[in-house]
């Protein structure tokens, strides 16, 4: 029963970092209609420009906003200058761009960093607590905090600010945006600017117990895109939800049933992506059919 | 239709006369560049010609590479006779993929298929009983290689193995080249690009949709399976590691440095994929142990090719509208 | 018949001069000269394909012209969407443009964008012309009728408190009653001082409601005057009310 438990704590703890790089796929979906297969490597690379100002003497939270910031003007210069041109082509290019950019920022971290493992010293302790048998640390409550604050403020900035209706507007139908006075270059610029900054959430609440190297969201990408395909791609608080959810289905699958073990958890990730989009592509909390044809 | 025609027989010619003047490594470094070519050709029909966008050709790679050599391994079958079984398999589990892959579209089905290439290596370590695990299967020796990797005698000649393996490749390289031309050419491949340029007029036009979008689901991973066939034939040998998600993020840089969609840059996509990796080691100051920069460089040149490609298709298309009536 | 029906170009609040536009190889306007006085109630009026919906297109700066287009009697170059709607320009295109995803309350403070906050006054105000939208406030837009997504579109058009209001065919698709519905809230809206310019292939429907009016063909305005004399001449009769 312990072990159950602890399955399901652990679980827990790791779907909170799915959840809040899925937090970022969804921004990103909702307001330019992009998957962006890049996320997790531009994840990590924030979380290595915060370990770089931390290794120069940074304090974590000085460090952390200084890269938030950097963040948020690197993902809407990617947008502006990168995705821009060929957004409203086929989505073949597109695709194939976010691909690329996935190579080059992986290549790039290599190269300037190295690929050897480096410890990464969150907000967070990771010292392990137990309570009744069941072992966790303060870190793993810090990432599910921060991911439900997170939707928290990204509900409150859709639904109640004149720039969450801008965001939206300009999502659903930027021809009659633009007749409504509504700037859509620069929402879609701010739309990835935003998803860049819960990107760098995300790899900076990841670091600590997956440790800093290049490919640290290698497999997290599948893993969050299961989390926000079975919330529903345009559900911020679906992406955390389904995070976690995943988090704990993945442990408990490969704890109780044999077969699976530890090795499959990223085939029994895809089974989560092909079942929902096959059997319902909205997810658990999507409104609106998922554009499939 | 005459230029295309005159350009195939330089190419083959080019083809016939290339290992001479080459060193011997330099042959079998081709000869994979020939199985590469082989995957992209499928890859250009999926995603060129029926619009389906697929990030997990290396899955099929690795389905024709591993039944060459647990044919090769544990059935006593000559390597030369995997190659259509491989094809059988791929094509067939394509088939089979291209059934789901109908409900899906655009980012989705490149997502799945994202999917399908990384899950793949831990697929393969598992069912370790059938595919050696992470360790592999070695063809290197084994009875059932064609010249038992030393040497060839065809027709009174000798050829070292990497000579043989270069021709191997290639041969079939050129045959399902023409094949592929051939199809494309015909009714399928007018079918299939109909279904891509707008699935509305297609049906309207009594298009079977669905038919042909699987058909070029199990054709173009056919030609896949071949390609990993000859992939793990010449290597000689198969893990989970010669399939990784990279060589399936590859193969698309390939299609696309290729113009995806035409089959004649493919040969260009498949020697980028070979030779980048070299020509990055050549600019000095760059450490060639990491790999760092040689990725940085793949994935620049795939958002810069992105970015040109609609530039430059409109500039083939001015260079090419000779005559016609421009209006000021 | 004049050219130029409004009353002079010292007070249009609107005019074209020679206003060509293309797309692509394609010539949708040659030469479109027209003046709309403020207050005025104009419609525009034409066969398919006669290049209505450009023209007002060439005024929101929704695609690339030649030649003026004029506010308050000074040049605008370089119109955008986004700049002419802050100029008080408001443009409801052809299918209303609702955003069928947000909800019509959402649609509502969209239209809102170029004042400074969302006033609850005209808010109000508009759920007062249309008391349908009121009962219909948290639904998705795109579950509305037709006809409540044409009020929903001027509602959005009320709430940027416009100072030309263009609409690009509001009766199309719509039933008889509903068209009549419209209309007289447009009636009511230009009563109460807002310009507007209405293009409509159901000519008798707009020579009735407005003041004044052109006829455009290929791209050229061949006939421009008073609402009621061009409801009388013969050849508008003949080619566009069809006795």
């Amino acid at each position: 029963m312990a072990n159950f438990v602890q399955q399901v704590v652990s679980g827990l703890a790791s779907g909170g970092i799915y959840g809040s790089l899925a937090l970022a796929l969804v921004l990103i979906h909702r307001s330019t209609g992009v998957l962006n297969f890049a996320q997790g490597e531009l994840a990590t690379l924030s979380a290595f420009i915060c370990w770089t100002l931390m290794d120069h003497g940074w304090g974590f939270w000085t460090a952390f906003g200084v890269t938030i910031v950097l963040s948020f003007v690197g993902g809407a210069a990617i947008q502006q200058v990168i995705i821009r041109p060929i957004q409203d082509g086929p989505v073949l290019g597109v695709v194939i761009l976010t691909i690329g950019l996935l190579i080059a920022v992986n290549g790039l971290m290599t190269w300037i960093w190295g690929g050897a493992a480096r410890q990464f010293d969150g907000p967070f302790s990771t010292e392990p607590i137990t309570v009744g048998g069941v072992a966790f640390s303060k870190q793993d409550i810090g990432v599910i905090a921060v991911s439900l604050v997170s939707v928290l403020l990204i509900g409150l900035l859709f639904a109640r600010t004149k720039l969450g209706l801008g965001l939206r507007a300009a999502a659903v139908n930027p021809v009659e945006a633009r007749l409504t006075a509504v700037r859509v270059p620069a929402m879609l610029a701010v739309g990835w600017g935003l998803a860049a900054v819960l990107g760098a959430v995300a790899g900076v609440l990841a670091a600590p117990s997956l440790f800093l190297e290049p490919n640290m969201m290698r497999t997290v990408l599948l893993y969050a895109f299961a989390a926000a395909v079975l919330g529903g791609m345009d559900s911020p608080i679906g992406a955390v939800i389904g995070g976690l959810v995943l988090g704990v289905l993945l442990n408990l699958v490969g704890t109780y049933v044999e077969w699976v073990g530890g090795e499959l958890r990223l085939a029994v990730a895809l089974a989560v992506i092909l079942g929902v989009l096959i059997v319902r592509p909205s997810g658990l909390f999507g409104r609106a059919a998922v554009r499939r044809v | 239709m005459r230029v295309k025609l005159i350009a195939f027989g330089l190419g083959v010619a080019a083809l016939i006369v290339l290992p001479f003047p080459l060193s011997d490594f330099h042959t079998v470094q081709l000869a994979t560049v020939g199985a590469y070519f082989i995957a992209i050709l499928g890859l250009d029909v999926l995603t060129g010609h029926s619009g389906q966008i697929s990030l997990g050709h290396g899955a099929f790679m690795a389905v024709g590479g591993y039944t060459t050599a647990i044919l090769m391994s544990e059935h006593g079958v000559r390597d030369l006779w995997t190659i259509p079984l491989a094809a059988l398999v791929a094509g067939g589990i394509g088939l089979l993929a291209g059934i789901p892959a109908l409900r899906l579209s655009g980012f989705y089905l490149a997502l799945a298929t994202f999917g399908i290439a990384v899950v793949l290596p831990t697929i393969l370590k598992k069912f370790d009983g059938l595919t050696g695990g992470s360790t592999g299967i070695t063809l290197f020796g084994k009875p059932t290689q064609t010249g038992h990797g030393f040497q060839v005698t065809i027709l009174g000649r000798h050829l070292t193995n990497n000579q043989w393996l270069y021709a191997l490749t290639w041969t079939i390289g050129v045959v399902l080249f023409v094949v592929v031309w051939l199809l494309l050419d015909s009714r399928f491949g007018r079918s299939l690009r109909a279904v891509r340029d707008s699935e509305l007029a297609a049906a309207a036009a009594g298009v079977n949709r669905s038919t042909y979008k699987v058909a070029a689901f199990g054709v173009s991973a056919a030609f896949a399976g071949v390609g990993g066939a000859l992939l793990a034939i010449n290597v000689a040998y198969v893990s989970p590691d010669t399939f990784p998600i990279q060589l399936s993020l590859y193969l698309l840089v390939g299609a696309v440095v290729g113009f995806y969609g035409s089959i004649w840059g493919a040969v260009i996509g498949a020697l980028l994929i070979q030779f980048l990796p070299d020509l990055v080691h050549q600019v000095p100051h760059i450490d060639d142990k990491q790999a760092g920069p040689t990725t940085f460089f793949f994935g620049v040149v795939l958002i810069v090719l992105m970015l040109l490609l609609p530039l430059a298709l409109r500039v083939a298309a001015l260079l090419t509208n000779r005559g016609y009536p421009r209006a000021q | 018949m004049s050219r130029s029906a409004g009353c002079g170009s010292d007070l249009s609040i609107l005019e074209l001069r020679g206003v060509a536009a293309r797309y692509g190889e394609i010539r949708a306007l040659h030469d479109v000269t027209l003046a709309v006085a403020e207050g005025d109630f104009v419609a525009i009026l034409g066969a398919n394909g006669a290049g209505k919906t450009t023209t007002l297109r060439a005024v929101s700066g929704t695609v690339k012209t030649t030649g003026d287009v004029l506010l308050d009697g000074s040049k605008v170059f370089r119109r955008t969407p986004e700049g002419m709607a802050r100029r008080g320009v408001a443009h409801v295109p052809e299918g209303r443009g609702t955003f069928s995803a947000l909800s019509v309350l959402d649609n509502l403070r969209l239209g809102a964008w170029v004042q400074r906050g969302v006033s609850q006054r005209d808010l109000a105000h508009v759920f007062e012309f249309f008391p349908r939208l009121y009962e219909r406030r948290e639904q998705q837009a795109g579950t509305l009728s037709g006809g409540e997504q044409q009020m929903l579109a001027l509602g959005r058009a009320m709430m940027a408190k416009p100072r030309v209001l263009l609409l690009d065919e509001p009766s199309l698709g719509l039933a008889p009653l509903v068209v009549r519905e419209i209309f007289g809230a447009l009636r009511l809206m230009n009563e109460s001082g807002m310009t507007i310019v209405v293009v409509e292939q159901n000519a008798s429907l707009a020579l009735r409601a407005a003041k004044h009016a052109y006829v455009l063909e290929t791209g050229r305005v061949v006939l421009g005057g008073v609402a009621s004399d061009l409801q009388a001449n013969e050849s508008v009769r003949r080619s566009y009310l069809g006795y």
